[in-house]
């Protein structure tokens, strides 16, 4: 499973001057493509929040966070904030998934149907992983059942490679499960 | 028409699409609408879209999310492998894969296992069509 966004521990301080021998140093934990874009988004939010800029300042290191147990499912609950038309707006949101970066993937593309806001308008504040009790929303809690039991109903006819796709068939398919 | 065949945990599904083509896999657990925990002795537990499974009549028991020990030892005592290679299902598919494998000589064997299966077919055929008229 290939995810477009990765995590990054990206690590960074300002350069050592007379007055301060040895700044702090700060470390953000972020999801971007690449590891470019991920000490980019470094620097901006450090920008924001300190008084340090990439021309004075120093990378130290940025390493890709990897999920710990991608065969267990897990409720992710994600703090965003995101410029809508009008304004800013904070948000939760709650997914199911094997891994944290397939969490966040689904959080961005649901952003981007439901609401039309596209991954650079998205900051990700905070990401956790919930304990089914705690979840919030009802599209997540329903699936907290152990003993889940629900048809498919309405099944696709597929040919099992794209190569024995054609544009004719011969009969009509067969739509019942 | 109610529905038989239910996405549930310790059903077996046919993966019909992609790389795990013409496996059987154990639905383990259920991620969301569109997705499931998928597991099978040779494979690593991973998630598969539903749209990929096609749903069997087989169902073991077991309980969410087992480890590969449980699983396999649960699949023993539901004799899934003889279980499918038994049904109607699972013999056509083993025909479509022998078929698949023939080299040339298997094929003249069968060419002719035809032609002698046909001649006695017909035989017969001429024998009753003699009774019918006389």
């Amino acid at each position: 499973m290939s995810y477009k966004f990765h995590q990054f521990q990206v690590v960074g301080r300002g350069l050592p001057t007379e007055t301060d021998e040895h700044p702090k140093i700060y470390r953000m934990k972020l999801w971007a493509t690449n590891e470019v874009r991920a000490k980019s988004k470094f620097w901006y939010f450090l920008r924001k929040l300190k008084k340090v800029k990439k021309s004075n300042g120093q990378m130290l290191a940025i390493n890709e966070i990897f999920e710990k147990n991608p065969t267990t499912i897990k409720n992710y609950g994600i703090w965003l904030r995101y410029q809508s038309r009008t304004g800013y707006h904070n948000m939760y949101k709650e997914y199911r998934d094997t891994t944290l970066n397939g969490g966040i993937e689904q959080m961005y593309t649901e952003m981007a149907s439901r609401h039309r806001v596209r991954h650079h308008c998205i900051q990700v504040i905070k990401t956790a992983t919930i304990p089914a009790k705690l979840c919030k929303r009802e599209s997540t809690k329903q699936f907290h059942n152990s003993k889940i039991k629900f048809p498919l109903v309405f099944k696709k006819v597929r040919p099992p490679t794209r190569k024995l796709k054609t544009t004719y068939k011969a009969s009509r398919p067969n739509l019942f499960v | 028409m109610p529905f038989k065949r239910y996405v549930e945990i310790g059903r077996i599904a046919l993966v019909n699409y992609g790389k795990d083509y013409g496996k059987l896999v154990v639905i383990v657990d259920v991620i969301d609408q569109n997705r499931a925990l998928v597991d099978a002795p040779d494979m690593v537990r991973g998630q598969m879209n539903f749209k990929r499974l096609t749903l069997t009549d087989i169902k073991i028991d077991i309980k969410r999310v087992p480890n590969k020990k449980t699983l396999i030892a649960a699949l023993e005592a539901a004799d899934v492998k003889n279980k499918w290679e038994s049904s109607s299902w699972g013999r056509k598919l083993i025909v479509q894969k022998k078929r698949a494998s023939l080299n040339d000589f298997d094929r003249f064997k069968i060419m002719l296992a035809k032609i002698k299966k046909a001649g006695v077919v017909r035989q017969e055929l001429a024998k009753l069509k003699k009774e019918t008229t006389a």
